[in-house]
């Protein structure tokens, strides 16, 4: 009897692609897709087994730099592309890909709606607080007081708050990772993978070009002080509280995932035609 | 310096101290690569080149450890090590490149991960860890040591850059 073919082992650099990134030299996104990548490795998985999907901005482009199999979609719609490819394919690891602008903004409803519907699939968002790839406009999380070339004095506008809405919305995991620190970002999509349902993770990940001052983030980033939380008030009135730099699993939910759809029922076209007849 | 694991026997604490060794070189190769690419890209292929050299370097330290501990590969997919700051002594912060770095700034992130690589491994050689690791550490900080010294006299040999050096009258504020 032939001894059964087992593959070796992966590792990071076997997700990589041979495309060389195009981000700012410095960029926190470089870190992001180096976590993604041991992620998949540590996880065991094999590319042909993994989609990434994403949308439109300098984070969007991470699918290109993996092995998987990729889809870099439209502005903001990541989210309801790989919904639907998880519904379609749910033997495929999906992981969605955004950035604050594509995420929170453009594709702001979906990301409510995709909390809700809590598809077993992990949401990386890459957030560093403003448009890089159009040249530095404030986006929904910009503090209301920072000032630019393109808002003078600053949008006045309160910031948004993923993590809480995400929470209300229904996310069953929701995490917060800073990307100075990519084995830590690599720790917690791991776990996000392996949480059924819809997990999120929010990195915090500076841009150096037009926000430098995000550099200062290193200082502020930090573990959370306390254990995640199973208990949906209690997660909220802490990520309500917090100062945004509290690094790890904020909260792990117990609801179950989407199920899928219920059989559909099997007319034929004769069947179909059947009942036009008069 | 990496934080106290659970007390294990000599071969164990050698084996493992030897697994972290080479873990802090593979993050040091695969973030001078990530430079190297970056800069590439942006069309700096001055310090590009010398980022990948930087690499090459770091790479052939990894080899000697899996020659010395006859690993074909690391023998277990390392969990993120828990090291005292975010990521290895070796390892360059992610945002310390800039597209019109030189050469000389370069030599100056390598001469801080090989100072702070030579404290790791100083510190495990003054610790209190089994005397086989000790010997190890002891070894390995004389190599950083050296690495030290090369890297300064690399940095006599190419010009400082000049005040104002990154000051781009026309920056590139799209990034393709």
């Amino acid at each position: 009897m032939n001894a059964p073919i087992t593959s070796p082992a992966l590792t990071a650099k076997d997700f990589k692609s041979d495309y060389k990134p195009v981000w700012c030299p410095g960029c926190g996104d470089y870190s992001v897709l180096t976590a993604v990548t041991k992620a998949l490795a540590m996880l065991e998985l094999r590319p042909e087994n993994v989609a990434v999907v994403s949308g439109i901005g300098c984070s969007s482009r991470i699918p290109a730099y993996t092995t998987c199999y990729g889809f870099h979609g439209v502005h903001g719609r990541s989210l309801p592309a790989g919904t639907g490819l998880k519904v379609a394919r749910p033997d495929l690891t999906v992981l969605v890909a955004s950035g604050d602008g594509d995420g929170y903004s453009i594709g702001g409803n979906h990301f409510l709606h995709a909390c809700r519907r809590n598809v077993d699939l992990t949401y990386i968002v890459m957030d560093n607080h403003v448009y890089g790839m159009t040249k530095g406009q404030p986006s929904p999380t910009t503090e209301p007081d920072w000032s630019s070339k393109l808002a003078p004095g600053g949008t006045g506008v309160r910031e948004f708050h993923p993590l809480v809405i995400a929470l209300a919305s229904g996310a069953n995991f929701i995490a917060r990772a800073f990307s100075g620190d990519p084995n830590g970002v690599a720790a917690l999509i791991v776990e996000a993978v392996r949480h059924p349902g819809f997990s999120f993770v929010e990195v915090l990940s500076p841009c150096v070009t037009f926000r430098p001052e995000q550099r200062g983030w290193k200082e502020s980033a930090r573990p959370a002080p306390v254990a995640y939380t199973d208990d949906p008030a209690r997660a909220a009135r802490r990520l309500m509280t917090d100062d945004g730099f509290n690094i790890g699993v904020l909260y792990k939910g117990r609801r179950a995932p989407f199920a899928g759809l219920p059989a559909a029922p099997t007319h034929s076209l004769a069947d179909l035609e059947g009942g036009f007849r008069l | 310096m990496s934080k106290p694991a659970k007390k294990a026997s000599g071969e164990e604490a050698y084996a493992d101290f030897m697994s972290r060794a080479y873990t802090m070189e593979l993050e040091a190769i695969e973030r001078y690569a990530q430079f190297a690419d970056a800069l590439d890209t942006h069309n700096n292929p001055e310090v590009a080149g010398l980022f990948r050299k930087l690499s090459a370097i770091e790479s052939l330290h990894a080899k000697r450890i899996l020659a010395e501990m006859r690993w074909p590969s690391l023998p277990a997919l390392p969990a993120a090590y828990a090291w005292e700051s975010v990521e290895g002594p070796e390892t360059a912060p992610f945002d310390a490149v800039h597209y019109l770095m030189q050469p000389y700034h370069a030599l100056e992130i390598a001469l801080r991960c090989e100072q702070q690589a030579r404290k790791y491994y100083e510190d495990i050689a003054a610790g209190s860890a089994p005397k086989r690791v000790k010997a190890a550490a002891k070894e390995m900080a004389a190599e950083e040591a050296s690495h030290v010294a090369l890297i300064q006299d690399w940095m006599k040999k190419v010009p400082q850059p000049a005040p104002g050096w990154d000051e781009d009258p026309d920056p590139p504020r799209m990034n393709e």
